[in-house]
């Protein structure tokens, strides 16, 4: 019998990158949009904050685009 | 040529059964984070969940060639009684497994109630012993690791990363994020798990010469599949639902989004990686791994250790049911007919059993957080009439003491409404 070692790492790997970035990615997509409303209500510049979330959710939606691709393909 | 056809509608209506099973069983594996944080409303959520498992079941075209990935040889001679019986060592095992509320995987009844058919009918030449080894015992011991590492750490990071977060913005962002990793498992699971219907039926449908070999899944299959599915994913296995969603841990928002995201990751990499692992031992893991990596949370060990002596006895028992099927089976029309009454039988009277402590959509969420539930009870041992079904001895030890998991004392008075 022969084991597929090298496969069942590479899940492992992926799986585990793929989770932590993601969930990593969307909280600081929702800590840059808590600090964008932070801003406006101090009248601060929101720019940062939003360019931020944008760029966050943005990758976040990448990912899942991807994945939808992977169903369907 | 009449008997043929008729033992061919047959084993179609069964397999549909068997969909419709699996739509209920695995209902919890997208869902039960969603419904138990409050992200959707039950009804909604496995609303939401049955529309997607449709579309996911018209998505693909890439139909499994074989019902079983290699693990049974489909060319032994495997007739159409042989996977009538698998069919329904499967769902009994699927409706036991319901009643007790234990998210076991469907692929895995349906696999062992094949290999247990099989090897009556067949003979061992029929069985791959290797596959077995590869496409079952390991996978199932690696999904739940694989799941439960991912979504611990994601849990440790989304918790040390949002600390001091404003709770409006964060619950609104979890709730959005959840419902999204929600929704891509479903549509996963409408790909994956309607396509086996669809494999079974257009292989009877070859076996029995009414299509040509290597033909692809007709519409009207497609269509039927899918909407068995579907059907069974509307209904909601709530009893499952309210395992997974409470009574493994007592999950918060960022903890559902965490295991959720970790589900979804993992299925879709490991499909296509090359190694397939269990949606339904993916998810389970996931929660787990969400309850330990949040400070704090209580994980109910005594469920999961349940839960994993469901997925251990998941192949032998459906097994075991579908091999006394085959054997029946083989004796012709009448044996036929007994099997499909007896397999009637045992479902209903499971589903009576299920009608003295129902779970709904209404009161899914109504049970004592994890950690205070898990105390066992004799008293329940009344509750789970589960040797009628033919299960193996064993089982009732894990049934008494789930059935006091998921009904605790406390349960308030159930209304009679619409359960599943």
């Amino acid at each position: 019998m022969n084991i597929d070692w090298v496969a069942l790492g590479t899940v492992f790997g992926v799986s585990v990158a793929v989770t932590v970035g993601l969930v990593g990615l969307f909280t600081v997509g929702i800590v840059a949009l808590s600090r964008q409303e932070g801003a406006a209500a101090t009248g601060n510049s929101v720019l940062a904050a939003r360019t931020g979330a944008v760029a966050c959710f943005g990758l976040c939606l990448a990912a899942v685009t991807y994945g939808i691709y992977l169903i369907v393909a | 040529m009449e008997h043929i056809t008729l033992l061919i509608a047959i084993v179609i209506a069964t397999a549909l059964v068997f969909d419709f099973t699996n739509g209920f069983h695995d209902t919890a594996n997208a869902m039960a984070t969603t419904i138990s944080t409050g992200a959707m409303k039950p009804k909604a959520a496995v609303a939401m969940s049955a529309v997607l498992n449709l579309v996911g079941a018209f998505l693909s075209v890439e139909v499994a060639k074989t019902i079983s990935g290699g693990i049974i040889d489909e060319g032994a001679g495997v007739r159409p009684e042989v996977i009538f019986a698998g069919l329904v060592g499967a769902i009994v095992w699927n409706m036991l497994t319901w009643l007790l509320g234990l998210p076991s995987s469907s692929s895995h009844a349906l696999f062992g109630g094949l290999i247990g058919a099989t090897l009556v009918s067949v003979g061992a030449d029929g069985v791959n012993g290797d596959k077995v080894m590869m496409k079952i015992l390991i996978p199932a011991v690696a999904a739940p690791i694989v799941a439960g590492v991912a979504a611990a750490l994601a849990t440790w990071l989304t918790y040390r990363l949002g600390r001091g977060l404003d709770d409006r913005t964060a619950s609104k962002g979890y709730r959005a994020g959840q419902i999204t990793s929600a929704a891509l498992v479903s549509l996963a699971h409408g790909t994956n798990d309607a396509q086996k219907t669809m494999g079974v039926i257009t292989l009877v449908l070859i076996t029995g010469g009414t299509l040509g070999p290597g033909s692809g899944p007709p519409l009207w299959v497609i269509v039927s599949a899918g909407l068995a599915i579907s059907l069974g994913t509307y209904l909601g296995g709530w009893r499952i639902i309210r395992t997974m969603g409470k009574g493994l841990t007592d999950i918060q928002p960022p903890q559902g989004f965490a295991a959720q995201t970790g589900a979804a990751a993992v299925i879709l990499s490991s499909s296509h990686l090359g190694f397939a692992l269990s949606t339904t031992q993916v998810c389970s893991g996931a929660v787990l791994g969400s309850g330990v990596g949040r400070k704090g949370a209580a994980v109910s060990w005594g469920t999961a250790g349940r839960m994993a002596v469901a997925w251990g006895l998941t192949l032998p028992a459906a097994g075991g049911v579908a091999a006394a099927a085959a054997l029946l089976a083989d004796q012709g029309n009448a044996g036929v007919t007994a099997v499909a009454l007896l397999g009637a039988a045992a479902c209903s009277s499971i589903w009576v059993a299920s009608r003295r402590k129902p779970v709904h959509a209404d009161n899914v969420n109504d049970v004592e957080p994890a950690a205070t539930v898990s105390t066992v009870t004799t008293a329940s041992l009344a509750d789970t009439p589960v040797l009628a079904a033919g299960a193996p001895v064993g089982i009732t030890v894990t049934g008494a003491a789930n059935a006091a998991v998921l009904h605790p004392p406390t349960d308030p008075a159930p209304a009679p409404a619409a359960t599943a």
